[in-house]
């Protein structure tokens, strides 16, 4: 009898393995950490996740999943109701997503923005988004009348760090005289606290503000005090149509769908992907024409250049704040050196918050 | 004319059958809900409340999810029994997480049976501690407790965000917003292989028992069911009130962070800003539903904790939007005040003459 349940048992398994693996039923599940409508983050993921969609593949998505215990539950669900991909999009479920993978060794696993890669089913990426903060420092710099620029900072993450080096360095290329105010509001979506910083920074003379937070609040606070802004992740020009140069736009959408094509057809790898302005990942919203057609035109030849490699955001000489030198004349950083970033570059004012 | 009078016979099997009730058109109404956003009401229902559960990690969830909100809204009934209004048990939770994750942290690198109860210790000690602010501040200083327990649970969140940012962030954690993994000697032993059950569900069942215990065998319970009657009562009685008040605080601050190291030695292991996804409120709903009974409470706890779990699968498998598991614990909490309101208050419709009008 026993004998009897374990060939059941068995069998159901195998079942259940191919009906897994077979393509009809190919699925592809997102879990989002905000809500779809979010106009920043989480909706740059959900436009990606239309592109699987219009790709003719199978989709399903959680959104507003916190990043505590419910990650792990959600994400498991996901692996359990016959979702043969899944694409866990903010940082906090780094852990989470390794654990589930552990169990579910024929499930694909790609986590956004993450470093541990524990189980040969798991996958991270994220996007070279310093390089659009290069092209932003350009146009800041060229700009700016008070010669200070306000920089409304999240966490004190390499990512973040990075973003505030990038655009320092581009702004000084163009105008030594630059200065980096940075507020901290150690939060990625939070429009009260993000407008506040805004305000403060418009108060110290900074006349353009950009962001490494999510939502909508700075451009618009920009927008009403009459100052220069950037969108972040998403084209944030609506909000804010006077004061908006251009945005740093999150285009997940041709790897999400390589990968989800990947996955169908068995070709899918582990890898840590770093994609920039080249792939597509990072792309810029239009230009405002109060920029003048001079600067568009430098700017969208610097895009091509950052784009080709001729251009790196972070070539030599560099220094840090107490002028000691990080990258040698003629050398550029290493994505090992960029993926590590923990110090400010010269001309950036404060310090990192510890 | 429509009058409003107050019933003076309210018998007590119906008082402790409304929930039942509130329940029932809960449902109704979240079909309803679902018809008019375009779902077949019978399937999406069956995808909030019976397919969560259909399995035995899908029950193991639902367990998980309830332990924090029985032990929370346990120590909740103990306050509201007496008229305290203790609104900050998510401060309570947040503070004992962050004694009781301090403690883990200290002992990160170590082994030893004897670290977890420390640590649960701490953090029933961190939750006591916190909700004693508002208490003392009550009795020798006649603040409102309501605003000053709601207050500090931003205190608390702002703190925890300051050690996670700051001075406990994980040193090789690239300056993410999270602390070390605490070693397995500070983790709550799991119950099953595979499950992430553990064993801070002993903790919810014995805060009922004893609960159970102190409310309705002892003089303390005696008192705090008096003072929660009528307060002048409790005064010609000679209850000293105020040592009542601390002790009903103290019991319901321990419960929240025993919560709150449950959470973070359990399914989380670590402290950072998400540890709880505002348990401490969605316990007020619970310890109302649950009648501030403790064995109402548990089943409360369980039907509230399976709003999240159905919200969950309905977006899974029907892409119903998430935030109707809000909806309906909003629904549960607005039909059972409406059917308590019933229950204590007749309505009448008066036929008035028509000189009568005309006053």
């Amino acid at each position: 009898m026993y004998k009897n349940f374990f060939r059941y048992l068995i069998s159901a398994i195998f079942l259940l393995g191919f009906s897994v693996n077979s393509n009809a039923d190919f699925k592809v599940g997102f879990v989002y950490v905000g809500p779809t409508g979010d106009h920043g983050w989480t909706f740059q993921h959900h436009e990606g996740r239309n592109a699987v969609e219009a790709a003719g593949i199978k989709t399903t998505f959680v959104e507003s999943v916190p990043e505590g215990a419910d990650a792990e539950r959600v994400i498991r669900q996901l692996a359990q109701s016959g979702h043969d991909l899944i694409f866990t999009t903010s940082f906090g479920y780094m852990d989470p997503t390794n654990k589930v993978a552990k169990d579910f060794p024929n499930v694909k696993f790609e986590h956004a923005t993450g470093y541990k890669r524990e189980h040969s089913n798991v996958s991270t990426y994220s996007a070279r988004f310093y390089e659009g903060r290069t092209i932003l420092g350009h146009i800041a710099g060229k700009m700016t009348k008070t010669n200070t620029i306000g920089y409304i900072a999240s966490f004190p993450i390499p990512e973040v760090i990075r973003g505030i080096n990038a655009m320092t360095l581009a702004a000084q290329k163009v105008n030594p005289n630059i200065k980096t105010k940075i507020v901290w509001v150690f939060t990625w979506y939070d429009p009260g606290k993000e407008a506040e910083a805004a305000q403060a920074l418009i108060d110290q003379g900074a006349d353009v503000i950009m962001q490494h937070t999510d939502s909508t609040a700075p451009v618009q606070t920009a927008e009403k005090a009459g100052v220069w802004s950037f969108g972040q992740a998403s084209d944030m020009q609506r909000f804010a149509p006077k004061s908006i140069l251009t945005s740093i736009i999150d285009d997940w959408a041709p790897y999400y769908v390589e990968r989800a094509i990947a996955a169908r057809d068995g070709t899918w790898n582990q890898q840590d992907t770093w994609h920039g302005l080249k792939e597509g990942m990072v792309a810029m919203g239009p230009y405002n024409s109060a920029m003048g057609a001079d600067l568009v035109k430098e700017v969208e030849q610097l895009q091509k250049d950052l784009a080709s490699g001729k251009v790196h955001s972070f070539t030599g000489p560099i220094y840090d704040q107490k002028g000691n030198i990080l990258v040698a004349e003629g050398k550029v950083a290493d994505d090992g050196m960029l993926a590590g970033m923990s110090v400010y570059v010269k001309g950036v004012e404060g310090d990192i918050p510890k | 004319m429509i009058k409003i009078e107050k019933r003076n016979d309210v018998p007590m099997a119906l008082y402790f059958f409304t929930p039942f009730i509130a329940i029932i058109l809960t449902i109704l109404g979240g079909g309803i809900i679902f018809y008019i956003l375009g779902f077949n009401p019978i399937e999406a229902l069956k995808f909030y409340f019976i397919i969560p559960i259909s399995n035995l990690y899908g029950f193991s969830e639902l367990l998980l999810k309830a332990t924090p909100l029985c032990l929370i809204a346990i120590g909740l009934s103990f306050c509201f029994k007496s008229n305290n209004w203790n609104i900050g048990a998510e401060g309570q939770l947040t503070f004992g997480a962050i004694v009781g994750g301090g403690v883990a942290l200290l002992f990160y690198n170590q082994e030893g049976f004897y670290i977890l109860p420390l640590v649960i210790l701490a953090g029933a000690i961190g939750g006591m501690f916190f909700a004693l602010i508002p208490a003392i501040l009550k009795t020798y200083f006649n603040t409102n407790e309501i605003l000053v327990s709601l207050m500090l649970v931003y205190v608390s969140k702002l703190l925890l965000d300051y050690l996670v940012v700051g001075p406990w962030s994980n040193p090789e954690g690239f300056n993410f917003p999270e602390t070390r993994q605490f070693s397995d000697s500070s983790r709550m032993p799991l119950l099953f292989e595979g499950l992430r059950i553990h064993a801070g569900i002993f903790l919810a069942l014995g805060a009922v028992m004893l609960s159970w215990f102190i409310l309705y065998k002892t003089y303390l319970g005696f008192q705090i069911k008096v003072s929660g009657l009528s307060l002048k009562t409790a005064k010609y009685a000679g209850f000293k009130g105020k040592t009542m008040i601390l002790i009903v605080f103290m019991i319901s601050g321990a419960c929240a962070g025993l919560a709150g190291v449950g959470e973070i030695t359990g399914p989380i292991g670590q402290l950072h800003r998400m540890i709880s996804p505002d348990y401490g409120f969605t316990a007020i709903i619970v310890a109302f539903l649950g009648r501030l009974n403790p064995f109402g409470i548990i089943f409360a706890s369980l039907v509230v904790a399976l709003t999240y779990l159905g919200a969950e699968t309905a977006q899974i498998f029907l892409q119903i939007p998430k935030y109707t598991g809000q909806v309906f614990q909003g629904m549960i909490l607005f039909f059972l005040l409406a059917s308590d309101y019933l229950l204590f208050f007749k309505v009448k419709i008066l036929n008035l003459k028509k000189n009568e009008l005309r006053h």
